[in-house]
């Protein structure tokens, strides 16, 4: 109990920081429709409604992992530029449980990418939002937020321990959308990238929303991107403790 | 019991230097200290800049982990037990940082006071206590990016209180502050002393250490170089006279005629604005003065006094020894 309301509270907290920066904001607004506008103009030419929808429901997804990606590991940098990072691990919470909401909330801010993708796509582009199946594509959505934030939570645990690994979510942004096929099939990709793109939980994510929103059984896409979801959680937690006595052994945890 | 104890406490930092020849070097900031604090203690840790202050304090805080030796907190291992010695200490460190500028100092506190698992319950009346003890009832719901350094250096108290530790780690905490704001932070760490908690307390304030800390102990260059009250520490330099020469542009040669004189102990430059000023630290009577100004023949002087040594000079001897 003590355990899920600090991981709520933090959430709050989290989402509370991130919120009250208007240059944030104001950024967090327009790449979602800058990532949106690329893909509608790449797919347009096909004329096919059904190709467009694909295109929206890909960048969508870009949204949550760029916001996750980049925003979870700068988060953790920023707790060690500011001093907070010390004062987290002096604390005796489980150091998971206080990287979790970090992560978490970047995820959610991803939500928003995904109704403006929406959105714009309608307003500028007459993309209409035809599901098949919404009940499956109101489970996909939470499902691929979720097992991306845990993706986030395994990036910002090494953070933790290299300085400079803050990079590292920066550097994954864009191989992961071609990886986990948010633009482009996969097919079109050599073979060796497919086992890359099966232990991602986006690339489940993608095909969840995808299966649901254009026809097709997600239910299966959904338990995968779950469970890989849980799998990086797991790694994570089962981690972090060695991760942390190594940035105590390798005065990592500051910056002097 | 000790609240908090070292042995033979060390701590090297690995460093490389060159880019395309690397070369991997060591750092010893900490070279195998012993001291015990008692319960209820209010203890000095001196030292001047780079002495291994802080990484001593990081070690007991269990942020670092000691390369050789070992510390307790409250007969806890800081290194085996760190959750449970992480439950019964409380850390300050003083300057900007330390705080979600982004928040409300009521929710720095909120959500610290979960992370150290402190009941809602308690938090509701423990969370007033605070704010009204370092000053900033009324404040609370503005966010941290607007206060002043001071209302800062509070909030950190209030924060390394939450969860009301027996042993308060304070790491020179009125680092940046002006004089009334350090003067109403030290009445609070004096009130922390007097609600009956362990205060490890590092500074290089003289003043500070002087008027708050009940025994002290000098570090430099990662070793404890004297321990005692005060008073004790004060008495190493009764015997000695120390000479106050104001000089403008003094020059090393000059000084360095000055450590080599075989009557002077110790020989130290602060700086005044245009001027020079340079304590020299002598067991000799004043009439020693003359001889060290003719010395310094080729430096403009002003005034030149000679006074008994303060605990600062006990500390500037031990230190440049």
């Amino acid at each position: 109990m003590k355990t899920l309301r600090l991981l709520g509270l933090g959430w709050v907290f989290q989402l509370k920081m991130l919120m009250q920066s208007a240059f944030d904001g104001f950024l967090g607004v327009l790449w979602p429709l800058f990532f949106a506008t690329v893909a509608f103009l790449m797919f347009r030419t096909s004329g096919d409604p059904k190709t467009l929808l694909y295109a929206s429901l890909g960048a969508s997804v870009m949204g949550v992992w760029s916001s996750t990606s980049v925003a979870a590991s700068s988060a953790l940098q920023r707790e060690r530029w500011q001093g907070t990072l010390e004062l987290l691990v002096t604390t005796p919470a489980h150091f998971s449980v206080v990287l979790l909401p970090i992560t978490i909330a970047m995820s959610t801010i991803g939500l928003y990418s995904m109704v403006a993708t929406f959105l714009w796509g309608r307003l500028l582009f007459g993309i209409g939002l035809d599901i098949v199946h919404p009940f499956l594509f109101v489970l996909a959505i939470p499902a691929t937020i979720v097992s991306i934030g845990m993706l986030g939570f395994l990036l910002s645990v090494s953070v933790v321990r290299y300085r400079t690994a803050w990079a590292l979510g920066n550097a994954l942004e864009y191989p992961v959308w071609l990886v986990c096929g948010f633009l482009v099939p996969l097919s079109l990709f050599p073979g060796w990238v497919r086992p890359i793109s099966w232990v991602l939980a986006p690339t489940w994510g993608v095909r969840a929303i995808r299966s649901a929103a254009l026809g097709g059984s997600a239910l299966r896409e959904i338990a995968l991107c779950l469970a890989l979801g849980l799998v990086y959680a797991l790694i994570g937690i089962l981690l972090v403790d060695t991760v942390l006595r190594s940035a105590r052994s390798r005065a990592s945890l500051s910056l002097t | 019991m000790a609240a908090i104890e070292a042995e033979g406490l060390k701590r090297t930092y690995k460093t490389t230097t060159g880019a395309l020849r690397r070369k991997s070097l060591e750092i010893e900031a900490v070279r195998g200290i012993d001291f015990e604090v008692g319960e209820g203690e209010l203890f000095g840790l001196l030292g001047p800049n780079g002495a291994g202050k802080t990484t001593t304090i990081k070690m007991l805080i269990t942020l670092l982990i000691p390369t050789e030796g070992s510390a307790r907190v409250l007969g806890l291992d800081v290194v085996k037990d760190a959750r449970e010695v992480r439950k019964r200490i409380g850390y300050v460190f003083g300057g900007e940082r330390g705080a979600y500028d982004r928040l409300s100092g009521l929710d720095n506190l909120r959500y610290f006071s979960e992370l150290y698992g402190v009941p809602p319950s308690v938090q509701k009346r423990r969370i007033p206590e605070l704010l009204d003890l370092v000053g900033l009832t009324g404040r609370e719901k503005e966010r941290v990016e607007g206060y002043s350094r001071g209302m800062r250096q509070r909030l950190h108290i209030a924060r390394g209180l939450l969860h009301d530790p027996p042993v308060v780690v304070l790491d020179e905490p009125t680092l940046g502050l002006d004089p009334v704001g350090a003067r109403e932070l030290r009445a609070t760490i004096g009130d922390l002393s007097a609600m009956g908690k362990t205060v490890l307390l590092t500074t290089h304030y003289m003043y500070e250490a002087d008027a708050l800390c009940r025994r002290i102990a000098v570090i430099n260059k990662g070793q404890i170089v004297a321990e005692g009250t005060p008073s004790a520490l004060k008495s190493r330099v009764a015997h000695q006279i120390v000479v106050e020469i104001e000089a403008f542009g003094v020059e090393e040669v000059a000084l360095d005629r000055l450590r080599a004189h075989p009557k002077v102990t110790s020989v130290s430059v602060e700086d005044r604005d245009q001027a020079q000023l340079v304590l020299v630290q002598s067991p000799e009577g004043q009439d020693i003065a003359l001889e060290l100004v003719g010395h310094l023949e080729d430096t403009r002087l002003g005034r030149v006094s000679v006074r008994e040594p303060t605990l600062e000079d006990a500390y500037v001897a031990l230190v440049t020894a």
